[in-house]
């Protein structure tokens, strides 16, 4: 049943990642990138880390696509069809799409075959909650043992932020 | 108990990667190409997570959050970028950005 809806999910996501990369539209293309990025957050959901997917919807869904269709809106991109969307030599970056997929699946499948998750980190491990959840293992990771990248990651947010400040401006 | 393969979720992981490169390579406005690079960082999630419930470590999760800040911050810079790349020149068009061609 689980299976199901991974492949459901999972046929949906790549579809929409075709249109994002193909589309000639770039309106379509920013709505069709929040469908892939909904499917993420529900295959985390299906690999029982539930913090992460809500992050994924609240820092993807929410701030980064409203950047994205700002971005969209401030360089004035056609809202209708944008016939030069895609550069003259698209057929190298088919060429290469497919010969990474394919060793990497070649690779995967040799590797893996059919190995299965572990039992106790798939979506009914949420509910069973037996030991702590994942969401309370993760805090209590990022405020110890990771706690130097938490910090290196704050100040370069911050760094981004003035960055993206100072670079934007336009009085200079 | 229906188990899922590890399999499943490394080569989602994979097309979507694969997705995004043709995407960085093919697309000429540079918004289309940054929406490209968030779809590899996503696959790259999905790789992170599905090894972290492999090997039943917290790491995998821990590390997918520094992603997804890190990305946040690079949307920032690389719009702020991009703008002021189009008041400079009115394109968004790779190909015109080409000043330091040899």
């Amino acid at each position: 049943m689980v299976s199901v809806f991974f492949y459901l999910i999972a046929a949906v996501m790549v579809g929409a990642a075709i249109v994002v990369v193909t589309s000639r539209n770039v309106v379509r293309a920013a709505l069709a990138l929040i469908v892939v990025f909904a499917g993420v957050a529900a295959q985390f959901i299906l690999l029982a880390a539930e913090f992460v997917a809500i992050t994924q919807v609240l820092v993807y869904i929410g701030a980064i696509m409203v950047l994205m269709l700002f971005g969209i809106m401030l360089t004035r991109a056609r809202i209708g069809r944008d016939v030069d969307a895609t550069n003259d030599h698209w057929w190298s970056g088919v060429v290469t799409a497919l010969l990474l997929l394919g060793v990497m699946a070649y690779a995967l499948v040799d590797y893996y075959g059919g190995d299965k998750l572990p039992a106790d980190r798939q979506i009914n491990s949420i509910a069973d909650s037996v030991g702590p959840s994942n969401t309370s293992t993760v805090s209590d990771s990022i405020f110890s043992q990771y706690l130097i990248p938490f910090e290196v990651v704050s100040v370069l947010l911050l760094a981004a932020l003035v960055g993206a400040i100072v670079i934007a401006r336009k009085d200079r | 108990m229906e188990e899922l393969l590890i399999n499943q979720f490394l080569l989602l992981g994979a097309i979507l990667f694969c997705t995004g490169v043709y995407g960085v390579i093919a697309r000429k406005n540079t918004v289309l190409v940054l929406m490209s690079i968030e779809l590899i960082l996503n696959a790259v999630n999905i790789n992170l997570l599905t090894f972290g419930a492999l090997t039943r470590d917290v790491a995998g999760s821990v590390f997918a959050l520094f992603i997804i800040a890190v990305a946040a911050a690079e949307v920032g810079v690389g719009l702020a970028m991009v703008l002021i790349i189009y008041r400079n020149r009115s394109s968004v068009d790779l190909d015109d950005v080409d000043s330091m061609r040899g």
